[in-house]
């Protein structure tokens, strides 16, 4: 008997949850510009993942008769080079397709741990205060006492220039944010009927943070998320820029421009198409991140 | 107020230990051998190596260590560059008015435009204009600084030639820096051109610095405005018959500005971040390029001690902002 009644409820909230996804897709859908970044950060998803299929050479195979040939449109150039090659003949269109790969995977990497640690700091600021907290927050406004990009140098300086040292420094700077907001949020839930209704029913501690109090803090942390895949995505082009990030030969954006620098007054291709790579990407998320926000958030939603 | 600003300074004080600590740790948790990093040597002899070891305090418990950076901290010895052996305080001293210079116009070239495209945008909501300021502020905002800057160069210096690719002034021009802003100074010396090149070198990297923040700064007073314009006493004030520029420009401003006026704050942190990218693409002389080169050339007590100063440059415009804000908006102050 009791099992049919939860069973029943189970379904109840299968449909809430599907009027629930339903509801906030249509909230998305409000904001074209959302809708266009989607469909462009799902393009880029598609290429990066096709990546060996959708390039036409190798992304370090060098033309030895072909260096700084520019792109098609322009006299001197061919389709079979449609964007150009770089100083030391590697087809330019190839490389930023093999590096739409690099960006992603940092966004994903630097997003997922900086989100994982933040979250359990802030629920466990949040959950157990006082002298917990006090440490956890005082640690984190130590981070951010530093401009970001200058302690992840510093971090990198430190554990030596790699993309990977790279995406970790970028993740230890971003995790502050996720703590913060957490925090914020499980403090504001703390109080809430249903949580003392969990307490009083006796749910172990982990279960009330992770199970009861998490899922409903989850909406200012899925904006966070997009807009730090962008933040990390920047970075880590940054760096790589610096010579602190991914090391060449490397096809990532950013390394690819601190290569060019030298030729941006001879062959403005070589400078210009890795940076419209970066800007288009961050610029689709960042649209996507800003629909996010309009659905999820209850405050600016019918404003 | 009085109890306000002592709680914000009681704050302020543990996370600058905080600081201290990070920036103390930072030498020692560099690969090899701390002696050898800070002499700038290699092959030391076991004699020397001993006698270096004493000499930079390495021999004594970690505690002791620390405790004597403090003290050093305390009485203004940031530790001395391994490369150049002049006081890093100096030599961050010498290199701050330049960033300080560039800042500055970033962000009066920020609030200049954004904060009027940002008004307009929320008082013309819906219109093509609207759209135009909000979709070339998320560009701005999503801008890879870096690349935005050579792109200026391409075109402003390679292609038209109206602006020099680096520095500050142009090598004609030489005099003792008086208040090291070389705008004023160049001024000072009263030589016919120095303002104009100084004006010219300081445009493109300005642009550059300030594109973030400019971008930050319209959204911000266009969403503020947005709010403050769907008051009741906006339209209290409508009603009463008073013109549209006067309940826009008087009433409504004046309360979009405090959220307005914080974010202008938070941007000091950002500034900084963007000053390392700029300076080293204009080859701009300030703390930024500074940093970054005493990273390659591994001249770690500079970059231990521009990490200190830095962090308390930052620390102490915020809490200057945080004091603002609490003097401008009474509920600030009496919250808690």
């Amino acid at each position: 008997m009791a099992d049919a009644v939860y069973d029943q409820q189970l379904d109840a909230r299968e449909g809430g949850r599907l009027a629930l996804l339903k509801e906030f897709w249509s909230y998305f859908c409000e904001n074209r510009g959302a809708v266009i970044g989607l469909a462009f950060f799902i393009a880029i998803v598609i290429v990066a993942v096709f990546a060996d299929f959708f390039a036409p050479h190798l992304p370090n195979h060098q033309y030895r008769d072909a260096f700084l040939k520019p792109p098609f449109w322009q006299h001197g150039g061919s389709l079979t080079f449609p964007l150009g090659t770089d100083a030391v003949g590697r087809d330019i269109l190839s490389r930023l397709i093999h590096g739409a790969r690099y960006s992603l995977f940092i966004g994903c990497v630097v997003v997922s741990v900086a989100l994982s640690v933040g979250v359990i700091l802030g629920l466990i600021a949040g959950f157990f205060r006082g002298r917990v907290d006090t440490v956890i927050m005082r640690l984190m406004d130590i981070i951010l006492a530093f401009p970001s990009l200058l302690l992840a140098l510093v971090l990198v300086a430190i554990l030596g220039p790699s993309l990977i040292n790279a995406m970790i420094a970028i993740a230890i700077v971003q995790q502050p944010h996720y703590v913060r907001l957490t925090r914020a949020a499980v403090m504001g839930e703390m109080n809430k009927d249903y949580v003392t209704a969990a307490r009083v029913i006796g749910v172990r501690k982990l279960r009330l943070m992770f199970v009861t109090i998490l899922p409903n803090c989850m909406a200012p942390l899925i904006v966070q998320a997009a807009l730090s895949f962008s933040t990390a995505i920047l970075d880590a082009a940054a760096l790589g820029f610096l010579g602190m990030g991914a090391q060449p030969p490397t096809p990532e954006w950013g390394t690819m421009l601190a290569e060019a620098r030298e030729f941006i007054l001879r062959a403005w291709w070589v400078v210009t198409f890795p940076g419209c790579a970066i800007l288009l990407t961050v610029l689709a998320i960042n649209m996507m991140g800003d629909g996010l926000r309009d659905a999820l958030d209850p405050k600016l939603k019918r404003s | 107020m009085l109890t306000f600003i002592l709680k914000k300074i009681g704050v302020i004080i543990p996370t600058f230990l905080g600081v201290t600590l990070i920036a103390f740790t930072f030498i020692r948790l560099l690969p090899g051998d701390p002696v050898l990093l800070l002499a700038g040597e290699r092959g030391m002899s076991e004699e020397r190596h001993a006698r270096m070891m004493a000499e930079f305090g390495f021999d004594k418990p970690i505690i002791v260590q620390y405790g004597t950076y403090l003290n050093n901290l305390l009485h203004g010895d940031f530790g001395t560059s391994i490369v150049t052996k002049q006081p890093v305080l100096e030599e961050f001293a010498t290199l701050f008015p330049a960033t300080m210079e560039l800042s500055l116009c970033a962000i009066l070239f920020a609030v200049i435009v954004g904060l009027p495209a940002g008004m307009i945008a929320a008082v013309r909501r819906g219109s093509p204009f609207d759209h135009t300021v909000m979709a070339s502020a998320l560009t701005g905002y999503s801008m890879p600084i870096f690349w935005w800057g050579l792109l200026l160069i391409i075109l402003f210096s390679g292609i038209l030639g109206w602006t020099p690719v680096s520095g500050r002034i142009s090598l004609m021009y030489f005099f003792e820096p008086v208040t090291g802003f070389m705008l004023i100074d160049s001024l000072l010396s009263g030589q016919p051109g120095a303002f104009v090149s100084a004006v010219k070198h300081l445009i493109l990297p300005t642009i550059v610095l300030g594109t973030i923040p400019l971008a930050v700064i319209a959204r911000q007073t266009r969403s503020a405005m947005l709010e403050v314009l769907g008051e009741d006493y906006i339209r209290t004030a409508r009603a009463k018959g008073l013109s549209p520029s006067r309940v826009i420009g008087l009433h409504a401003l004046r309360n979009a500005m405090i959220p307005v006026i914080t974010v202008i704050g938070l941007q000091v942190g950002v500034l900084f971040a963007g000053a390392i990218l700029t300076e080293t693409i204009f080859s701009w002389p300030g703390i930024g390029k500074w940093m970054v080169d005493s990273i390659f050339r591994r001249d770690y007590t500079s970059v231990q001690g521009g990490l200190l100063l830095i962090a308390a440059i930052i620390m102490v415009v915020n809490l200057v902002v945080d004091l603002l804000y609490g003097l401008i908006n009474p509920r600030i102050r009496h919250t808690e």
